[in-house]
This record gives structure tokens, C-alpha cells and sequence, in this order.
């Protein structure tokens, strides 16, 4: 672990992502101190352009577009490692399943996962957010439904190419109980792939997030940074700063994400180390 | 003494700043002549096989590369001939066959395809002269059939048939040089003997110099002129077969061929009576040809029935395929049956729940082939070891402590406990796969082709520790091997395997001096290096 730390840390477009994360976070962290407010609170005169008393301007309704990012921040983080965590967990469970005990259980869990891939993810995910009425939790449920089969076929791949191995046969052979192999030896051996794989799936969660937001199925009562786009396109040519600013945050957050993600999959996937 | 082909002269090649050492081989000097076969002998990580890319341009750079010396070939020095040279020289001048055929052929062409690919780059013969001459090597490798072959994918011939292929391949343009790089490695012992005969005929024929990269001193005995012995990439001794094998004058050599497992008579052992302890009867087991769509089946045991008995150590000795690693695997019970009964002390286990095989797995464990793969890489040593008496319920810290005195049993010092298995060398590692199999205090231990990932010098010591705790407490061993040599060595009967039967079960002596069915007879005429054995030994 500590010589994948060692090349994550070689790899400089690996630690500018990682720079970029540490930003937001600290912003997560201290933003009921930078803006005590509540983000929906009018703040000041509408359409106030970025410079002067609100660092980046005010929205159509006169909130200050600063504190409303920071907020989001908070909320899209939130979606985006709950659903990666809850389609890890399920996906892991479906994919180790099929691959460990193989057979009719794989067929059967294998088939489910691809009906779930063959819909597009943000159609499908419109769709349950608009069944279960919006709230985060139910944004985060739809982006876990439609995240977690990646996670599934690849931690199926890696237990059919670990079953196979010796020492997996041993331990079966010293007499150890399936829950001792899965959790013991099998799942400690694909965690750095499933680690690599799970950090892009939060890039591309916070983005269904800001999709499904800007589409206006966003928990209403919570900031994000969907919402802010939704609410300023109908001004984008006259107050352009109420889109961009919100934009270029998701833009910093994803790009960061993604090259945090492809740094740990070069530094913990022995097979792309040798480059 | 007959013309130089290749000269190398004080050739150094430098590896990557981290590896083990700064270079891979130092002041190598070797002299390959015209129609002689010259041997490149040394254990893994002593670098006979950069030596060999070195000379065709092909080392891994830029980690990897000559740092000084020369490779001197029709008077050029390949070490700074340009890549456009270089391109020609290969397959042209030096043709190359390499240890796995497989790997080595493009599988998505034909063979007859591939040969004649070589033609076109190198030749200006047309579509008819190429294929008169891709046929006319193909018989003279022996391959049954050309105008089959030539029509196959590497995937559809045999092993042996791939590797004859390859050589066809490297000699379609009449090489002056042939570099083989373990090309026998991968082969079973019987096909192996036919291809060195076939390279040692061929090469008398075209009058081709050959190096010759192994790590076997049977192959070298079999097929060398001379020999060069090389030591950590130190070239340690060298001179003809006879004087090298003969009357070897470095400690290294005198080592190394003292480690060969001799195809001596066994020492006598006195008849067990011992009750049986390990039975099987009929044991079946099928492959494949479940699916909708059908397909091939493999019957890896046709009805397999042998014993063995307390105290005893049975060998299986058969070829890849022959359902040896089936049975042991059958009888370790990792591995389902389709038929048949696997009786312990009497008591049918084949149709055993997991509950009911828990106690029985505590008295029959196993020692896997490949030491890398069979040790969790992310386990701690002592964690490997005590796991076993964890999971049956020894509380951890007893079971740990256990776990460090058979540290000092299998021969590791007690700070192997807290590494992890990446640390160690193969041979380490299995003996910590040993201590692994014994920490549940078994009563038979099943060793599938324990030593065959070993270098020699290894493989003597690994089996000298299989035979001291056997001895010391009273095991029973099933030892599964390709080897002849290394059965007759620690084994009290031999079982021989062709194709899922057992075709002869012996006492030791019995089967080396007197083999009764003809594949065990073949067997034995196979072993590489057999007669110069019989001449040490006589």
C-alpha cells in the first residue's frame, strides 16, 4: 500500500486532482463559517454582477452565488460518495456472489446486471427520482441503481480469476468457510481495482446530480449546483456568471476526481505500473 | 576447430538502477562455432536469457541495455548495428525459437501463413517457390501431414507440434545461428526428447551453430558441444561437454550438477505393511461439455483406483494431461468427483458435506506447485500459517505461536513471521507453504509438483525438508510429479499415469529396474541426460 502511495504521489496531474479535492473539502468543512446564512436567504439586489460586494455576484432572486456554491459543494460531495458507497457495497455483493459461486447464481445475477446496463443511466434515473418524489436520498438511490453494475462485473471478473488461484484452493483446503474466503482473501485482493473504479464513479455521480437537478428533480430545499444552473439559463446572455461559476465548479470537481482516480489506478493496478 | 559464427566479448548488460544488482551479466565471453551446439547453463536470474536477446537486438530498453563489450557477427558488431540491420539479420542470419510456442505464434494466423510471412519479408521467391519451400520444412521438422499443418492455427496443434513448427520457422531462411531459449521448458518429457533429437539432426544437417539457453544439465548432456555455466551473470566455467560434466573444476558447476536428480537405482526400502490410510476406487471425473451448446469433453480420470498406505510416500508420476493433479486434487477433495469412492482410514469421504469434510480437512492438507500464486499476497507469513488452526478453532495467539516454531521447522528464521510473501524467493515460499500444510497437524500430506517451479539447487533442498518431516513425524505422502528422477528419489512406490488410468504401480526399485508397461519404459528413455547418468553411475 505504502509503494502505491509512493507512485500515486510521483504522478503530478494525480496530485493537482487531489489538490483540487483537498479545496473543496476544506470548503465543505468551513462553509458554515465563511457563510453563516442560509444559501436561499436574498442577500442583496438581484443580478448583481461578479466584483463588488458579492464575489461572484448575485442570482435573479438577489442570493449571493458564492454561498450558494459553497453549499453545493456539500450537497453534490454528499451524492456523490453516498451513491458510489451504496453501488460499491451492492455491486460488490451482486458481482462476488456470481463470481464465487458461479454456476446458475451467476447466470441469473450476471443477466440482472446487464437488463440494468442496457437502459440509459440518466433516463433511468430521472425515472426513479421521479417515482420516489425528489430528496437526496432518492437521488442517491437512483444514481446507485444505475452506478453499481460497472462495479458488479468488475468485481465478478476479478473473483472468477482469483477462485482459480492457489492460494484460494488452499485456504478451501484448510477448511475455511466461503463468508472466510470472500472476505479474508478475495475481497482484500480486487479492493485497489474496485478502489480505482469506485473514485470515477463519483465524477460521473455528481454530474447525474447536477443533470437531474438542472432538470428540476433536485431535493428543492437543499442548494446544488444543478439548481443554480437551472434557475439562471433563462438569463444566461444577460447575467452570464450566474451559469459559469456553477459550471466551472463541477468542471474543477469531476476533473479532479477523474485524475485522482486514474492515479490510484496506475499506482494500484500492477499491470498498467510498468508504463 | 571450425569457423566462428558469433563472438561475444567482455559483454555487460545493465539493468534498470533498483534491481538487484547493477548488471545482468558482466565480461561475458563466449565463442559460438559453425555446426557445434553451445549450452548456456544457469538458474533463473543469472541472465542466459538477456545474453540471448542481447544478440538479436530485442532487450527490453531502455531499462535494459548493453552498457559495454561486443557482439561481433560477420565481422559487424551488433551492439551498435542500426535497427534497419538489425532487421535483417533476424530470422535472416539468426533465427530464434523461444521456451513457450504458444506465445510465440501469432494465434489468429495459420501456421502456413506465419512461415510464409517470413519468406516475404526476407525473400524475393514467388507465391509457388515459398510454398515448396514453407512444405519442405515443414517435413523436415517431422510434422505430420504438411499441407494440413499449413492449413492449422497454432491452437489446434500439440505442444510439441507448435514447438517443432517454430523451429521450422527459424530455419526457413538458413540461418548461421539458431538461439533456443529453453525451447524444451514447456514440453512434457517424452516430446522433449524428440525435439532436442530433432534440433541436434537438423543442425548437423545445415552445419547451424546453436546456442542453446537451459537450466537443465540432463538437456545439456543430451544435446551440447560446449558448455558455459553462468553464475549471477558471471560466466564461471566453460569448455566442452565432457570435460564440463566430466570433471567440473568451479564449486558452482560441481553444485549445480551435484543438485540434478540422479537417475540412479534407488536405495532398497523395506516393504510396508501399514494398514491403507488413503484409498481411492474408480475414482471419474469428466470436464466440460455441460453447456447448451455441448462440446469437447476431457476425461481427465477414467476410473482411477490406488492406495496408500501409513508412513508410505507414493509417487504419481505422469505427463501434463495424464490426471495426476485431478486425483491429488480429488483426494484433498477441492475438486468434486463424477464416480467412484475416496476412502480415509476406511470411510468413504467423496460425497462429503463441507460440515462433514471440516475434521477431515485437518488430516489431509496439501502442498501446491506454484509458489507464487499459492500464498495470499496480502497476508502477513504468520497469518498464512496460523490460519489454518484459527479457522478449527485454536484461539489466534496459541495458534500464532505455533505458527513461529514451524517457522523453524520448514527452515525460515523467525523474522520471516511478520513479512509478507512477495519478500521472499521461491523457495522460501515454499517452504512456508509446507509450514502452511502442517500448522493443522495433518496425517497425509498430497504435494502436487512441489519442487518443479524450482531451480535445481532449490528443488534438493525443498525435497531433503519434505523427506526430514515426513520422516520426523510420520506422515504419509501422496507426491505428484512430472519428474522420474526426483520420484525416484524420495518416493517407496511409484504410480505411473497415462491419460486418467494408472497403467503400473511399483516398489521403487521394482519400477526402475524392471518397468513393465511400455509408456513407464518410454518414460525413462525420455529422461533428459539418461545416459550420461548411466555412464556417472556405472
Amino acid at each position: 500500500m505504502w509503494a502505491g502511495f509512493v507512485r500515486f504521489a510521483r504522478n503530478r496531474m494525480a496530485l493537482f486532482g487531489a489538490a483540487v479535492l483537498l479545496c473543496l473539502l476544506l470548503l465543505v468543512v468551513f462553509t458554515p463559517v465563511i457563510y453563516p446564512d442560509d444559501p436561499f436567504k436574498l442577500a442583496g439586489p438581484a443580478l448583481q454582477p461578479p466584483g463588488g460586494r458579492f464575489l461572484l455576484g448575485t442570482d435573479t432572486l438577489g442570493r449571493d452565488i458564492a454561498a450558494e456554491i459553497a453549499y453545493g459543494a456539500r450537497t453534490s460531495l454528499t451524492i456523490g460518495a453516498g451513491a458510489t458507497l451504496a453501488a460499491i457495497v451492492f455491486g460488490a455483493a451482486a458481482g462476488g456472489v456470481a463470481g464465487y459461486y458461479r454456476g446458475r447464481t451467476e447466470t441469473v445475477l450476471m443477466r440482472i446486471t446487464e437488463f440494468f446496463q442496457t437502459i440509459p443511466a440518466f433516463i433511468f434515473a430521472l425515472l426513479i427520482v421521479a417515482i420516489l418524489s425528489p430528496s437526496v436520498s432518492s437521488e442517491i438511490i437512483a444514481i446507485a441503481a444505475v452506478s453499481w453494475p460497472s462495479i458488479a462485473r468488475l468485481v465478478r471478473g476479478e473473483f472468477v480469476s482469483l477462485g482459480g488461484r492457489e492460494f484460494v484452493q488452499a485456504c478451501a483446503g484448510l477448511g475455511a468457510s466461503d463468508a472466510r474466503i470472500i472476505f479474508k482473501h478475495m475481497l482484500p485482493n480486487c479492493a485497489s481495482s474496485v478502489i480505482a473504479v469506485g473514485s470515477l464513479l463519483i465524477g460521473t455521480a455528481i454530474l447525474l446530480e447536477a443533470g437531474l437537478a438542472f432538470l428540476g428533480l433536485g431535493d428543492p430545499n437543499v442548494m446544488s449546483w444543478g439548481l443554480i444552473i437551472s434557475a439562471g439559463r433563462a438569463v444566461l446572455r444577460s447575467a452570464w456568471w450566474i451559469c459559469t461559476f456553477p459550471g466551472i465548479a463541477i468542471l474543477l470537481t469531476v476533473l479532479g476526481i477523474n485524475l485522482v482516480g486514474d492515479g490510484l489506478n496506475e499506482a494500484l493496478n500492477p499491470r498498467l505500473r510498468e508504463r | 576447430m571450425s569457423e566462428t559464427v558469433l563472438e561475444l566479448e567482455k559483454l555487460t548488460i545493465a539493468l534498470p538502477p533498483g534491481a538487484d544488482r547493477a548488471n545482468a551479466v558482466s565480461d561475458v565471453d563466449l565463442v559460438l562455432r559453425a555446426g557445434k551446439v553451445t549450452c548456456l547453463i544457469g538458474e533463473s536470474g543469472s541472465g542466459k536469457s538477456l545474453v540471448a536477446r542481447s544478440i538479436l537486438g530485442l532487450l527490453p530498453r531502455p531499462h535494459v541495455r548493453v552498457r559495454s563489450g561486443r557482439i561481433l557477427f560477420d565481422g559487424q558488431d551488433l551492439v551498435v548495428a542500426p535497427e534497419d540491420r538489425m532487421r535483417d539479420i533476424r530470422g535472416a542470419k539468426i533465427g530464434m525459437i523461444f521456451q513457450e510456442p504458444m506465445t510465440a505464434l501469432n494465434p489468429l494466423h495459420t501456421i502456413g501463413r506465419q512461415l510464409d510471412e517470413v519468406l516475404r519479408i526476407h525473400t524475393p521467391l514467388g507465391k509457388a517457390a515459398r510454398r515448396a519451400r514453407v512444405l519442405e520444412l515443414i517435413d523436415s521438422v517431422h510434422l505430420p501431414e504438411p499441407d494440413r499443418i499449413i492449413r492449422s492455427f497454432p491452437h489446434q496443434l500439440s505442444g510439441g507440434q507448435r514447438q517443432r513448427a517454430m523451429i521450422a520457422m527459424a530455419l526457413l531462411l538458413n540461418p548461421r545461428l539458431l538461439i533456443a531459449d529453453e525451447p524444451t521448458t514447456a514440453l512434457d518429457v517424452t516430446t522433449q526428447a524428440q525435439i532436442l533429437f530433432l534440433i541436434r539432426e537438423l543442425q548437423r544437417e545445415h552445419g547451424t551453430s546453436v546456442l542453446f539457453i537451459t537450466h537443465d544439465f540432463g538437456v545439456v548432456a543430451d544435446i551440447a558441444d560446449e558448455v558455459a555455466v553462468l553464475q549471477r551473470g558471471t560466466l564461471v566455467e566453460r569448455g566442452t561437454t565432457a570435460a564440463v560434466l566430466g570433471a567440473p573444476s568451479h564449486p558452482y558447476t560441481k553444485a549445480l550438477i551435484a543438485a540434478v536428480p540422479k537417475l540412479v537405482p534407488p536405495a532398497a526400502r523395506p516393504a510396508n505393511t501399514q494398514p491403507f490410510i488413503v484409498q481411492a476406487r474408480d475414482v471419474a471425473k469428466t470436464f466440460g461439455a455441460r453447456g447448451l451448446f455441448g462440446g469437447r469433453v476431457t476425461r481427465a480420470l477414467a476410473g482411477v483406483t490406488m492406495e496408500l498406505r501409513r508412513g508410505e510416500t507414493l509417487g504419481l508420476v505422469g505427463e501434463s494431461g495424464s490426471g495426476k493433479s485431478t486425483l491429488a486434487r480429488a483426494i484433498t477433495r477441492l475438486m468434486p468427483i463424477d464416480g467412484g469412492g475416496i476412502l480415509l482410514d476406511g470411510t468413504d469421504i467423496a460425497q462429503f458435506s463441507r460440515r462433514q469434510l471440516r475434521p477431515i480437512r485437518k488430516r489431509v492438507q496439501m502442498v501446491f506447485q506454484d509458489p507464487y500464486a499459492s500464498l495470499d499476497p496480502r497476508q502477513r507469513v504468520i497469518d498464512i500459517i496460523a490460519e489454518g488452526p484459527i479457522i478449527h478453532g485454536i484461539p489466534p495467539a496459541k495458534a500464532r505461536d505455533e505458527a513461529r516454531a514451524l517457522l523453524g521447522l520448514v527452515g525460515l528464521d523467525p523474522s520471516a513471521a511478520q513479512r509478507f510473501p512477495h519478500e521472499f524467493s521461491g523457495g522460501q515460499r515454499q517452504r512456508i507453504g509446507i509450514a502452511r500444510a502442517l500448522a493443522l497437524h495433518p496425517e497425509v500430506l498430497v504435494a502436487d509438483e512441489p519442487v518443479s517451479a524450482l531451480d535445481v539447487s532449490v528443488q534438493a533442498q525443498v525435497l531433503a525438508l519434505l523427506a526430514d518431516i515426513k520422516a520426523r513425524l510420520h506422515l504419509s505422502m501422496l507426491f505428484v510429479t512430472h519428474d522420474l528422477r526426483v520420484a525416484l528419489q524420495v518416493c517407496d512406490r511409484i504410480a505411473v499415469m497415462k491419460q486418467g488410468e494408472v497403467v503400473e504401480v511399483a516398489p521403487t526399485a521394482e519400477i526402475f529396474f524392471n518397468p513393465q508397461h511400455s509408456y513407464t519404459k518410454a518414460l525413462f528413455a525420455a529422461v533428459p541426460g539418461g545416459t550420461w547418468q548411466d555412464r556417472k553411475a556405472s
